[in-house]
């Protein structure tokens, strides 16, 4: 009880030293828990992917489309449930600056893969009977004021023209990670559309998704399908939901590495900071110690005082800078828009942030700490600082 | 009267420990901060080069890049009929109706696949690029299976090298020669015979129009004329002007999350500037009355802290300068969002970066030591006299 009065009446002696310190620290902690949760946003696709699905698509590239036809030799393959299609349809809402995947899907079997995107019956109703029909996710109609019964414009980049859809519906995530800044409209539009103006292009979509009778078959049946299809004009690639959703990710991994990078170079930035502040309490307080050290206090108890200080420090500047965490991850999200459709502070971010509190404590504290557990006593009390 | 330089300087030395300390996180501060903005300046001198001013890229109307984009047979002809388009050493009309594919390739180190542009070029199409110059193998014969990859391309991707072969649209395809095009985007892409690469992905459009221009101030009247043809669907674009759009987002986003990121570590640095700073004013209390008392003004005192803390972030600057630019030999190789396609740059260090990070530097000494100098300068001199 005593010690711990010492360590902090310590801690307070210098209150504005300490106050810049802990500053320095909230400052850090956050930014660590911020970067770490952006790179988790990164990978929230692939995290929130289901074991049960896997994705069909052109060798060759995402580009090159793959006839419909496929569907039904796809469903044949042993260990498929059922087979769904959607094709990207990469529309501008107004600006480019807005945004947002759109996908053009077979409604009907579409919904029922996709049990984590909660309809209204009514709505999937008014949806699937709709051909002009939409539906949005909660965020997306909240960012933009959407409302059922609403026409939404979209300026097609890859298929030309304005292209008109009514809002039939707005989905609701089963929990956080699933993604509501998404729209799906009918490939049947689309598909008619495409029809008229390229006749080459129609019957054809970007990617089959399929589900497993068992999410233990996946190896085995993506081997299946893509064997089906080898030598065609169109051979495919299956992989489970998660490894196509990784490889989006791969693909901008320079970016990714720089920012972890960066999270760990803060933390190191702030450790010589509280480094330099110890060093200078302790050298200060030579004479103090010594002191001590002659009363009869052990080394390790002197020690043992540095070190305290240190970790009451940064663990004071580590719980606020958790603290402040999430109220600024809210505030960025917002700003970021549609960009991160998940951005959630994870406790593996939280547990991360209390970790680098505790390591930038004790690394401040260990050099000071030795060198006053060794000076000598008289060494000490000639001191100055 | 000023107090001398040396006196100054001898201060920092006296305490190695917490000037090697405070100057470090600043070193660290201003590495990042000159990282980031030569990244940026890779990028953007990357895209910048690729275009010429008097190339023009014709794509169909709201196609954001050449692979969204796709025009007819039909509306090349009308095109190629421009009067301003330019004439060549040979004399054939300087345009090129080129295909634009992504394909998907394995990086070379880990295995992750990634997309490449693979375009198809006419003679005319390589005459267009003068930047482009073949440095190892030859360049592919038209009419056949043969390609020619980027110097990015055939050190980044498997099968990409000189010799390799690679598969897609259902044939192999021999890698014979590898070109430069003195970093520009070309770097990343893959070329081959336009003809056969229509065939080999069974396409019957082309991706764009590339034509250079006899006149290159004829530009805006070509465009208008271009784009009010109510057969065509078209847009045109310098390329300097197209290739600098592509790079948008991914510049804008770099520089953004970049100037966060230094921004918030500067608040660090310049904490541990302040810590630092306070600290040497308080144990030099007895000093600073002492000078004071010899004669020296509050202004010299305040200028000499103000000085002490501005060599800090100097040190601290020229350190983390020194450090970033051993960045200029690495490149980086990512996905741009617009385009959907590997881009290789490089880090560039360019005199304007120097300065900005000099500058910064200097921004954090001042800031930091700022406080503690005025501190050091109104002591009153018989109290401080009496603390030492």
């Amino acid at each position: 009880m005593f010690v711990t009065l010492l360590v902090l009446r310590n801690a307070l002696r210098h209150k504005l030293r300490t106050a810049l310190t802990v500053v320095g620290i909230v400052v850090a902690i956050t930014a660590f828990g911020l970067l770490r949760t952006i790179v988790d946003a990164w990978y929230a696709g692939a995290n929130a992917s289901s074991s049960a699905r896997l994705v069909t698509r052109s060798s060759v590239s995402l580009v090159f489309p793959l006839p419909l036809t496929y569907a039904q030799k796809i469903r044949q393959v042993e260990g498929v449930q059922s087979v769904s299609w959607m094709n990207w349809f990469g529309g501008v809402y107004i600006t480019e600056r807005n945004f947002f995947p759109q996908f053009a899907v077979d409604p009907g079997s579409f919904l029922d893969m996709y049990p984590e995107f909660i309809l209204p019956p009514e709505e999937r109703k008014a949806f699937l009977t709709d051909r002009q029909g939409a539906v949005v996710g909660r965020k997306l109609a909240d960012q933009y004021g959407w409302k059922v019964g609403d026409q939404i414009p979209l300026r097609g980049t890859i298929y030309p023209g304005t292209w008109t859809f009514n809002l039939r519906g707005i989905y609701d995530g089963v929990d956080k990670s699933t993604d509501q800044s998404q729209m799906f409209f009918h490939w049947d539009l689309l598909n008619e559309k495409i029809r008229k103006i390229y006749p080459r292009r129609a019957e054809q979509t970007g990617v089959f998704v399929v589900r497993l009778k068992d999410p233990q078959q996946a190896a085995e049946v993506s081997t299946a399908i893509d064997a089906t299809f080898r030598n065609s004009l169109a051979e495919t690639l299956t992989e489970t939901e998660k490894a196509f959703q990784l490889s989006f990710v791969a693909m901008t991994e320079a970016i990714l590495l720089a920012i972890q990078a960066v999270s760990y170079v803060i933390v190191v930035i702030i450790m010589a900071v509280m480094a330099n502040t110890m060093a200078m309490t302790a050298r200060e307080r030579g004479a103090e110690y010594a002191t001590m050290k002659a009363l009869g206090f052990g080394n390790g108890y002197v020690a043992g005082l540095i070190f305290g200080e240190s970790m009451a420090i940064a663990l004071a500047g580590g719980l606020l800078g958790i603290a402040l965490t999430f109220p600024l991850a809210a505030w960025f999200a917002d700003a970021m828009g549609s960009l991160f459709p998940i951005f959630l502070v994870s406790e593996a971010t939280v547990a991360m942030q209390v970790g680098a509190a505790l390591l930038i404590g004790a690394v401040a504290a260990g050099l000071p700490a030795w060198r006053t557990a060794r000076v000598r006593v008289v060494d000490g009390l000639r001191a100055v600082a | 009267m000023a107090i001398p330089f040396t006196y100054i300087v001898r201060n920092l030395a006296s305490r190695r420990l917490t000037t090697a300390l405070t100057a470090g996180g600043m070193a660290l501060v201003v590495y990042v901060f000159a990282t980031v903005l030569m990244l940026a300046a890779g990028l953007e001198q990357t895209l910048v080069a690729t275009g010429q001013d008097d190339n023009v890229v014709v794509i169909r109307r709201a196609a954001q890049s050449e692979v969204q984009s796709g025009i007819d047979r039909q509306q090349a002809a009308i095109v190629e009929t421009l009067p301003d388009i330019a004439t060549g050493a040979d004399g054939n009309r300087l345009v090129s109706r080129e295909p634009v594919v992504l394909i998907s390739l394995p990086k070379r180190d880990s295995a992750k696949p990634s997309n490449v542009v693979i375009r198809g070029v006419t003679p005319e199409g390589v005459a267009l690029r003068p930047q482009a110059r073949i440095v190892e193998g030859r360049m592919f014969r038209p009419g056949t299976s043969e390609i020619v990859t980027g110097r990015a391309i055939a050190s980044g991707f498997r099968g990409a090298g000189v010799g390799e072969t690679m598969r897609f649209g259902s044939r192999d395809w021999t890698v014979v020669g590898s070109f430069e095009a003195g970093r520009t985007g070309f770097d990343s892409e893959i070329w081959g015979d336009a003809e056969q690469m229509l065939q080999a992905f069974r396409r019957q459009g082309f991706s764009s129009l590339i034509f250079k221009l006899a006149d290159t101030d004829r530009f805006d009247a070509v465009k208008r004329e271009l784009e009010a043809d109510p057969r065509l669907t078209l847009e045109a674009k310098r390329e300097t002007r197209f290739y600098a759009d592509q790079s948008e987002t991914l510049s804008k986003f770099i520089s953004y999350l970049g100037g966060t990121i230094s921004a918030i570590f500067s608040i660090g640095a310049i904490i541990g500037a302040m810590i630092t700073m306070y600290a040497s004013v308080a144990s030099r209390t007895g000093e600073i009355g002492t000078l004071r008392a010899l004669g020296f003004s509050r202004a010299s005192i305040l200028t000499a802290f103000l000085v002490e803390s501005l060599l800090l972030g100097l040190v601290g600057g020229v350190v983390g300068l020194v450090a970033a630019s051993f960045m200029q030999a690495l490149s980086i190789s990512t996905m741009n969002f617009q385009t959907f396609a590997e881009l290789a740059f490089s880090f560039r260090l360019t005199p304007a970066i120097v300065a900005a990070s000099l500058a910064f530097a200097l921004g954090m000494g001042f800031v930091g030591g700022f406080l503690p100098a005025a501190r050091a300068a109104r002591m009153k001199i018989v109290d401080a006299l009496r603390a030492a």
